[in-house]
């Protein structure tokens, strides 16, 4: 399959593997995260971890959508599903993500209108063929998803389908970063940074990384060995001294980013002063509310939203997992009351949350050898 | 008649509803089964919890063994819910090593269903009956009210005799034995994903479904008893199937990632939805376990069965990790295939 099957290549990752070998300095520990849930969920689908060195250890960060959404959001979310002659949509996704009453699959079990949706137009065309329900579109992700709710809702406002509306929970993923490198107990050396954020974000927005403070960030793709490739970028940089953003992806990223895509995110948006993510607590300017302009289309403008905050049990202990300093076993919940089944902690939500990829994809024993 | 003394069963099962993961195949329907059904209804034969349920009658070994089909939409690319109901229920007898004689199905209607849709369905049951030269010989039919059961749903009960010199259990699974596989998986669960048309994909791809009895019985002729173990793949996936095997047994078993044949529409899909094609659901695919020294003959005599040209070995069993199933690439990279949680859901980013 072409862009796939050239980047699982045996023979080059074993190429790449080797020169990562040889660039880490075997008196150093190098501490990298992948800020992206897409890269954690490659990593371990494809086993990567076997082919580093000891040395060289990979941090989960807060890139995973669903992982981050406070459990009161989810609250919020089914609270308007279950109003009378609402529809509420979401991506795959979501329909597993606890709040405190079930999941949107267990609600939808017990007959509440809830749809699984491949895309928010898919959602815009169901209130379409739906006058007489108002669909909620439950909106989750990055830049790489805030861009398709933007241009949906830039198209139901000019077909004039008053019966649709987003419940916003786009985050965005700079100011997450810049949470986790002004941690006290921040101890990374450098960041694989998002691929598919990025491909709308462009290279510029982690200028600060580098200059601020001081770390690499190598923008990479999501195949085996795309990941290893900006692994092998991180470590010559490390070794050179040097801290600078470099683009492993070019093939899809641009520099500068996609402007027309950021456009209808300005159009459609606006920054909320502060947002909860799970596991890093407030974070402000990091989310983005629908604009004004589109008070007709927002949810929360539309329905009485309770505005539920659910603190995380105690034991659970996300923050310190999404931050790098547990890894997800050292957690005292990790795969006993908290396991991909029944998800406790954020990180279990997703297959690209940390735990729950660790948990689903890394052997219990010892080494394998084909 | 003797009889037992048995210990009060005990129900582990405790979730307060039931899901659609509970008929997933996968953890939840596992935990269903070991939790409330095998606890109350307690005996021996169904503790072995195998495809088929196996009684000895004079010196004979009886297979039987009940499904039930609630397939949506009705009808797909590559079949529909009659050929899946009779090819399901030969399936699950074939893998228990036996050959089926007869089959009876339960029709569950709903008011409205369009006759001409039942007569295509009973016909294609006809159909594969004959293709699967087994005989329905009895039934039953209920109707619904409108909007209560998708159409119709079919509940089927099969029989038929365990070939003598089958042999299969879990525990005669040993280390160094070879998993074989008959074909390309994931077509059937792939195939009805699109079908629903919820997500805007398209492939050029068709159900799977077809009778596995031929390579059951290829099997059979060409290894004997070193003929370990069978399973159809179906809801769960391969992934599935093999944690359950490795579940009842010491072992675990090593996947060859790059040996699994997989269409490449049924690669492309999973990789744009983020699933597994493990986990995907197969309606005429069969996966053995056996022996090392009869794994070429056995390998060549599924390849010599029509339609089985694309059988091959996908891995093996191996001492250690002991009760996991893990995939390793050519490159070096393992990970551990663990059983479907819920259903397979697209991810987004």
């Amino acid at each position: 399959m072409k862009y796939v099957d050239e980047f699982r290549d045996p023979r080059l990752i074993k190429n790449v593997a080797r020169e990562i070998a040889r660039h880490a300095d075997p008196d150093r520990h190098y501490r990298i995260m992948e800020v992206c849930g897409g890269h954690t969920h490659a990593i371990y689908r494809h086993g990567l971890k076997d082919l580093l060195p000891e040395n060289v250890e990979l941090i989960h960060g807060p890139g995973c959508p669903v992982c981050v959404l406070p459990m009161g959001r989810v609250d919020d979310g089914l609270a308007i599903a279950e109003q009378p002659g609402v529809i509420l949509t979401a991506f795959g996704d979501m329909m597993r993500v606890p709040g405190t009453r079930g999941t949107p699959l267990e609600l939808k079990a017990r007959g509440v209108d809830i749809r699984m949706v491949y895309s928010p137009l898919d959602a815009l065309r169901i209130a379409q063929t739906t006058p007489e329900k108002h669909v909620v579109f439950f909106a989750i992700g990055f830049e790489t998803t805030a861009p398709s709710t933007a241009l949906t809702l830039a198209r139901a406002k000019a077909l004039g389908v008053r019966n649709f509306s987003v419940f916003s929970n786009h985050v965005t993923i700079v100011p997450a970063i810049r949470a986790i490198l002004d941690s006290p107990d921040m101890r990374l050396d450098a960041f694989v940074g998002p691929g598919h954020v990025s491909t709308v974000t462009g290279c510029r927005p982690y200028e600060f990384v580098a200059r601020d403070y001081g770390k690499p960030v190598v923008i990479s793709g999501f195949e085996p060995l795309d990941i290893l490739e900006s692994i092998l970028m991180i470590l010559r940089q490390l070794r050179d001294g040097e801290a600078r953003v470099e683009n492993q992806y070019r093939r899809i990223v641009p520099w500068e980013g996609n402007l027309p895509a950021l456009r209808a995110i300005a159009e459609a948006f606006e920054l909320r002063p502060y947002f909860e993510w799970r596991g890093l607590g407030f974070i402000s300017q990091s989310a983005l509310k629908v604009s004004a302009a589109y008070a007709a289309w927002d949810s929360e403008v539309q329905f009485e939203v309770p505005g539920v905050r659910v603190t995380d049990p105690k034991a659970a202990q996300c923050g310190e997992v999404l931050k790098g300093v547990l890894k997800p076993p050292q957690c005292k919940l990790f795969g006993k009351e908290c396991n991909p089944e029944h998800p406790i902690g954020a990180l279990m939500v997703s297959s690209e949350g940390a735990c729950a990829a660790y948990y689903r994809y890394v052997h219990l024993g010892e080494p394998v050898t084909v | 008649m003797e009889t037992i003394e048995r210990e009060l069963p005990r129900v582990r099962f405790g979730d307060a509803q039931i899901e659609m993961a509970h008929g997933a195949g996968g953890k939840a329907s596992r935990r269903l089964i070991e939790g409330l059904f095998v606890p109350l209804l307690a005996n021996p034969i169904l503790e072995t919890l195998s495809d088929s349920a196996v009684t000895e009658l004079n010196g004979s070994r009886l297979a039987t063994t009940a499904d039930a089909y609630v397939v949506k939409p009705l009808r797909f690319p590559g079949g529909s819910i009659g050929e899946l109901a009779v090819n399901g229920t030969v399936n699950d007898l074939a893998v228990s090593g036996a050959r089926p004689l007869g089959l009876m199905a339960a029709f569950i209607i709903e008011a409205g269903l369009a006759g001409e849709t039942l007569r295509a369905e009973v016909e294609a049951m006809a159909d594969a009956a004959r293709r699967a030269n087994v005989s329905i010989v009895g039934g039953d039919t209920k109707v619904v009210e409108h909007g209560c059961a998708d159409g119709m749903y079919v509940a089927t009960f099969g029989f038929g005799l365990v070939d003598p010199r089958a042999r299969l259990s879990p525990n005669a699974v040993r280390e160094g034995d070879r998993v074989l596989l008959s074909g390309p998986i994931g077509d059937h669960g792939i195939t009805i994903l699109l079908a629903r048309g919820e997500l805007d994909l398209e492939a050029d791809l068709v159900s799977d479904t077809r009778s596995v009895a031929p390579f059951a019985q290829a099997l059979l002729d060409a290894a004997g008893s070193d003929l370990r173990w069978m399973r159809d793949p179906t809801r769960g996936g391969v992934a599935t199937a093999l944690n359950e095997l490795v579940h009842a047994t010491e072992f675990g078993i090593t996947l060859f990632e790059e040996a699994i044949p997989l269409r490449d529409e049924v690669r492309g899909a999973c990789e744009i939805l983020g699933l597994d094609p493990l986990h995907i659901a197969n309606e005429g695919q069969l996966i053995a376990v056996v022996a090392p020294g009869a794994a070429d003959a056995a390998l060549a005599a599924m390849r010599a069965v029509p339609g089985g040209d694309g059988a091959v070995c996908i891995g093996e069993v191996r001492s250690k990790p002991a009760r996991a199933v893990i995939a390793t690439t050519s490159y070096g990279g393992s990970r551990i295939v663990d059983m479907l949680v819920g259903d397979p859901l697209p991810r987004i980013c």
